[in-house]
């Protein structure tokens, strides 16, 4: 394997506290080593430029069963949206669903090494994983959906945490999955009988338990085990107005929850997309809604067991695609536009909605900002992410733009002043015009690296290049002392890197893709617990009787869903 | 307005794709350069020139550039698509897509087209003086957002599934249509001098569709409302008012429930 | 006691039992005939393991399938048409350099079928085809692809099978005859399971079969409509009227008013509705407009309670090769990637269009039997043609195909992965070991792919 050398970047590694040093950094053997520790190696000018380990993402809809159905029912998203596969490269295409190939290809351009498919639904675990197997480069875990789960429901319903925890070590065994996604609890069983869970506290029917025992149950079970990972969740009432009370709700079952892991993680319940969960007021008219993020971030702030990502709407035409079953019904409605749906047996259910966010509306422009100010209003960096929730508020390929928004003020006054129609009255119902925070590119490697790798339980691989670690270094061409001048710099820097390595392995050279990634690994967790006849049973029992494939068929196995595994091992058994 | 003559010298073997025929293409080059455009067979690229004689010679500008067709190209693909403004004048039948995705400009189709012709158009003027294939003026596969806007006006037939999605704009068709007029319409006119099938106006939400002649088979969600006096496309009638399709989702307007408009001529 | 889960892994190894000691017992066998994709087979083995000797569960379409890849004349070795007509056979290697010599000399060669194969064929298929630039097309083309098409016209509520056997109680198929086409269907999830809230199996459900003929399905129908052939989308469209309570003609497609408000009726009133349509609506007059119009009328239903459309899909993996196009291309069928994107256009981008329009210059069949589904029109041209059909039989296509290359039965003598209807992931089980020196199709599709490369290496 090839020793790389990068020369003379400008670096940052907030977990060594490393703030713009010009600095050399070293690869060998596919880690990260001192540079005095490599001698032949090859030496690539980082000069002027800026250097990170390779970046996190903690939260995309990537790879999976409804991602499919978004890319194969919108051919009008790939319509003069493509690219002629050259050299090594392999064609590409697509706009807020790219196919697999390109997915691979947009994150290697933006400079990351790993990334987690935000919901598995477990019967359908193999096609998550053939997606993972032809998208290139990037390391990728997945989260099965446990929220609505039978099992789980009848579980907590009976406090039953033991059984819960050896359930879930079960199923990610099962499914190969890496830890435990909560999507609307409660209310996509509810679904099942076109109803909604739309606080903490309505009851899932028949079921007779809560939103608020499934979270609390799964934290619970979570911590028992020890997983790399908190329970992530995807909470109630999505998108309402009002909903930040239903959000605090959620936010405060973490109280009284600490983490229990060998992975260095402090947050017990990472909540995803915060953006969609901060709404104030009744409507989404100008005269009603209101953003909540500063209560929220209030509360928050006040925490030291809770992570959560943005969720940053980016204004774009995109694909909405979630586990929130009803949620997508509910937006159907609003839009008109075609809608699939697909509940799955006994474990969750989807639904996919194109959506345009129209800067010339009020509404769009309020998520735009809310979205930004978590961000802005965040004291500790390291528990907030920067993600789109892609491609739901907004495209992956836009990661680089939310980055230019959080790091110039400049920049966000442009959008009130020159894009957004309602740019006056977003200032008056958000806190955005009263922001004048600017992410620096330290805090940046703490939101899009280091934070995210230490919450996934990953920060002995990922996220700093301490040595030891993964050999993942992104360079990124912009100048920290001179690029300053024009935030457009940031965005087309952070999506045009000009080195990747990746694994020890050049994958993006002066720019261009020059690999598809021999290494490319799938991580999921075996978590060891002690034996559970009850378990057990109960598993056979649901199998013969209610799943309509047999319990020898589940198990997800074989080369060709995972030729290169990479397995995280958690001894629960204590 | 500048004029360039393109006149087939040769039959492509499989299909030729050639959306660089087309006065944004054209615009600004001369002949030698027009000539070396690229054109498809296949994964083949081949040369313009190497498929037609050019003579004469293109404008500066789109707007300035007419294109002549002289012979058959009907089996040449694409003639116009995403043309902005200028024209396009074919004497002979084309093939599929004519003035796919047109925004401006003209083109006049002296023989008959193929499918898809007009596919998601924003505006612009594309007349046809034979028959239409089937998709005229439809939307793309998935795009909710079909023809938006210009005229496509058709001096004989249509195929199946005019207008599918269409917003806006207006499609005239001189002699009868197959199956599926307006089907998913949200907005512009589609009038038919002749016959339709069945299934105009199926899952309709808004706009007009004009038949002057017979509807075989009615769609059930259409309800009869009143007579009309009006003027359509130079021809003046009574016309028999249908609304629907009132299975379909419809806005409201001043507490007024928006349906499709159906207009059968007495 | 500790125990690792993965230690479960074993189990599925090693799932078949002894039965005395005269057969092997497989048991979780998964049959690779129709979309229902039945996992719960056993199939008995002989003393050596090699011989199918009977197959339980399965219907008679599956189990002739098991039994079929036993018969003692079948071709194991690829071979090639003489001038003269008649077949020598050759090895897999000049199989393979005629294959890869075919699609590189084509300027827009269809690769066609794709049904009856695995995902990981699937896959190096694809690839195989960005490299050659071709025109990739599966069965769907002539079967569901109109139904792809609405579903990406108005989206597609949908659900999982299991979700049908432990909720539905109104259960309507349109233009689908299960009990001939897809014969476990009813039994296994749709009809008579007793499901988690459908405890009374049949009798909690009201069946609404919708076809012109008396089929044997529509025997079974607690309301038989029996419609004017090719007037599915009125009939459709009179129902979304009747949901919202309004005002119909007298009949529609043949069936009285009343008679449509009741079947509104029927299925609004139920707890959680299913609409099952085939063959019968997505290759009729008006095709991707049925399926769009029928997907509204479950759109309709889920104001009113809960409701969810399933295609019956035909090939056991004609779904899975939409999913991995899907993924790999963004499209689920008809794809053209002969200019180095993928472009799709159905209607121009299909196979029998491409044919009919000599659009294509050479014809690479795998995993179905245009030969016996196309339009004779189409048949001809890929006589014409150069051609290669890879598949285990003998079929009407490998007859009129230059090259005729028998690999192994995916789902009999090699594993891999399958989509079933409802777009459920399965991975097919290996029974026996297919004849000695057999390649897989996977496999031979790897050795072309790589034979292409190393050609458009060399020029």
């Amino acid at each position: 394997m090839t020793d790389y050398i990068i020369r003379n970047g400008f670096v940052y590694d907030p977990v060594l506290g490393i703030n713009g040093d010009i600095m050399d950094v070293a690869v060998r053997d596919g880690k990260i080593v001192d540079a005095g520790d490599v001698t032949k190696a090859t030496e690539i000018d980082a000069s002027g430029m800026t250097v990170m380990a390779a970046a996190v993402d903690i939260h995309a809809h990537v790879a999976g069963p409804k991602v499919n159905v978004g890319r194969n029912f919108r051919p009008e998203d790939k319509l003069f949206n493509c690219n002629v596969g050259s050299g090594v490269k392999r064609m590409e295409a697509g706009f807020s669903v790219p196919t697999t190939i390109r997915t691979g290809y947009l994150y290697a351009r933006m400079g990351f090494g790993f990334s987690m498919e935000a919901a598995m639904p477990p019967l359908y675990a193999r096609h998550t994983h053939e997606e993972i197997v032809d998208t290139p480069i990037i390391d990728q875990g997945a989260l099965p959906v446990f929220g609505n789960n039978w099992f789980v429901l009848e579980y907590i319903k009976e406090n039953e945490v033991e059984n819960t925890a050896a359930y879930i070590a079960w199923l990610l065994a099962q499914t190969k999955g890496y830890g435990v996604k909560c999507v609307n609890p409660g209310g996509t069983e509810s679904w099942g009988w076109g109803m909604n869970c739309e606080t903490v506290d309505d009851v899932v029917p028949y079921f007779d338990v809560t939103p608020r025992q499934i979270v609390d149950g799964l934290i619970a079970a979570n911590e028992m085990l020890g997983l790399p990972h908190c329970m992530h969740v995807h909470g109630n009432s999505l998108g309402e107005p009002g909903n930040y009370g239903v959000t605090l709700d959620t936010l405060k079952i973490a109280e009284g929850h600490k983490p229990n892991n060998e992975f260095g993680r402090e947050s017990v319940l990472h909540h995803t997309h915060l953006q969609f969960h901060c709404y104030g007021g009744e409507s989404y008219a100008s005269k009603s809604f209101e953003s909540k993020s500063k209560e929220v971030m209030d509360y928050v702030n006040s925490t030291d067991n809770i992570t959560f990502d943005l969720g940053v709407v980016t204004l774009d035409e995109t694909t909405t695609m979630t586990a929130d079953g009803p949620f997508e019904f509910h937006l159907s409605h609003m839009n008109s536009l075609k809608w699939a749906n697909t509940d799955v047996e006994l474990e969750t259910g989807s639904g996919i909605v194109p959506f345009i966010y129209n800067p010339k509306t009020f509404i769009a422009g309020a998520q735009w900002a809310v979205g930004l100010e978590l961000g802005l209003l965040v004291k500790d960096p390291m528990k907030a992410y920067v993600t789109t929730d892609a491609p739901n508020a907004g495209p992956l390929m836009r990661y680089p733009r939310v980055y230019k928004w959080l790091m110039s003020a400049k920049a966000r006054e442009d959008m009130l002043n020159n894009v957004l129609k309602y740019g006056d009255s977003i200032r008056a119902r958000c806190y955005i015009g009263e922001l004048d925070r600017e992410i620096s590119l330290y805090e940046l490697a703490m939101m899009t690296r280091a934070g995210p790798a230490k919450t996934l339980g990953l920060g002995h691989m990922f996220g700093s290049l301490k040595a030891g670690l993964e050999g993942d270094v992104a360079v990124y061409p912009y100048n920290p002392e001179s690029d300053t001048d024009d935030p457009e710099k940031i965005e087309y820097a952070f999506g045009n890197c000009a080195t990747l390595i990746k694994g020890g392995e050049l994958i993006i050279k002066e720019g261009e893709v020059v690999s598809n990634g021999r290494q490319k690994r799938t991580f999921w967790v075996n978590a060891k617990t002690n034996e559970n006849p009850v378990v057990e049973r109960d598993i056979s029992e649901k199998f013969k009787r209610y799943y309509t494939v047999t319990q020898n068929n589940y198990t997800v196995e074989g080369h060709h869903y995972m030729p290169n595994p990479y397995v995280i091992e958690v001894d629960a058994t204590k | 307005m500048a004029k360039i003559t393109l006149t087939p010298t040769k039959t492509p073997t499989l299909r030729l794709e050639a959306e660089n025929i087309c006065p944004d293409s054209f615009a600004g080059k001369s002949n030698e350069e027009i000539a070396n455009l690229h054109v498809f067979v296949g994964k083949e690229s081949q040369a313009l020139g190497d498929y037609f004689e050019i003579a004469g010679e293109s404008g500066s500008t789109a707007a300035e550039t007419t294109i002549v067709i002289n012979g058959d190209v009907n089996r040449v693909k694409y003639i116009g698509m995403k043309m902005s403004a200028g024209e396009v004048i074919i004497n002979g039948d084309a093939d599929m897509y004519v003035g796919a995705w047109m925004s401006g400009g003209k083109i006049n189709a002296n023989g008959s087209v193929d499918a898809f012709s007009g596919l998601g158009m924003t505006g612009g003027e594309l007349i046809i003086k034979g028959d239409a294939g089937n998709y005229l003026g439809a939307a793309y596969r998935g795009d909710w957002r079909g023809m938006q806007g210009g005229t496509i006006r058709v001096s004989g037939n249509a195929g199946s599934d005019v207008g599918t999605f269409m917003r806006g704009g207006t499609i005239i068709i001189g002699g009868n249509v197959d199956v599926h007029v307006g089907t998913h319409m949200e907005g512009g006119t589609i009038i038919v001098k002749g016959d339709a099938k069945s299934r105009v106006g199926g899952q309709m939400v808004k706009g007009d569709i004009y038949v002057f002649g017979d509807i075989e088979v009615m769609m059930p969600g259409f309800q009869y409302r009143k007579d009309v006096d009006s003027e359509v496309d130079g021809t003046t009638g009574s016309f028999a008012l249908y609304e629907g399709d009132i299975g379909e989702r419809h806005g409201k307007s001043k507490g007024e429930t928006i349906y499709g408009k159906l207009y059968m001529k007495h | 006691m500790s125990r690792s889960w993965m230690r479960l892994r074993s189990l599925r190894r090693s799932a078949y039992r002894q039965v005395g000691n005269l057969a092997k017992i497989v048991t979780d066998v998964v049959c690779p005939f129709c979309g229902t994709l039945c996992d719960d087979l056993e199939v008995a083995l002989d003393d050596s393991g090699e011989k199918i000797l009977e197959v339980y569960n399965a219907c008679a379409i599956g189990a002739a399938k098991f039994l079929h890849s036993q018969a003692e004349d079948r071709l194991t070795r690829p071979q090639m048409k003489q001038e003269d007509g008649s077949w020598k056979e050759v090895t897999y290697d000049e199989a393979v350099e005629y294959t890869a010599q075919m699609l590189i000399d084509a300027k827009k060669p269809l690769m066609y079928g794709w049904s009856s194969t695995s995902c990981s064929a699937q896959s190096v298929g694809s690839e195989l085809g960005e490299v050659v630039g071709a025109c990739m097309d599966n069965t769907a083309t002539v079967c569901h692809g109109s139904s792809l098409i609405a579903v990406q016209d108005v989206g597609i509520p949908s659900a999982t099978l299991g979700e049908i056997a432990n909720r539905a109680d109104r259960v309507v198929f349109w233009g689908c005859n299960p009990a001939h086409a897809h014969p476990r269907h009813m039994s296994r999830y749709s009809i008579f399971p007793r499901g988690f809230f459908t405890g009374k199996g049949s009798k909690s459900r009201k069946m609404v079969v919708v076809d012109p003929r008396r089929t044997d399905t529509a025997k079974m129908a607690d309301i038989h409509l029996q419609l004017e052939q090719g007037h599915d989308y009125e009939l459709l469209s009179a129902i979304r009227v009747a949901i919202r309570g309004e005002k119909l003609p007298k009949t529609v497609a043949g069936i009285p008013a009343e008679t449509i408000y009741e079947v509104a009726e029927t299925l609004k009133s139920g707890r959680f509705a299913v609409i099952f349509f085939g063959m019968g609506v997505t290759q009729s007059l008006g095709k991707n407009h049925n399926i769009d119009i029928a997907i509204a009328v479950t759109r309709d239903l889920n104001d009113y309670t809960k409701a969810a459309i399933i295609p019956m899909r035909g090939h056991y993996n004609v779904t899975g090769s939409g999913q991995v196009w899907g993924w790999q291309f963004g499209f689920p069928f008809c794809l053209d990637l002969s200019r180095g994107f993928a472009r799709y256009n159905p209607g121009d981008s299909s196979s029998n269009d491409l044919l009919i329009r000599d659009e294509v210059d050479a014809a690479f069949v795998l995993g179905s039997d245009p030969g016996a589904h196309f339009p004779v029109g189409s048949v001809r041209k890929i006589a014409q043609m150069p051609s290669v059909c890879i598949d285990p039989h003998i079929t009407p296509t490998s007859a009129v195909s230059k090259l005729h290359v028998p690999v192994a039965f995916v789902g009999v003598e090699v594993g891999g992965c399958a989509y079933r209807m409802d777009n459920v992931p399965i991975e097919t089980r290996k029974v026996v070991e297919p004849p000695e020196g057999m390649l897989t199709d996977e496999e031979f599709l790897t050795m072309v792919l790589k034979r292409v490369k190393e050609m458009k290496g060399a020029a």
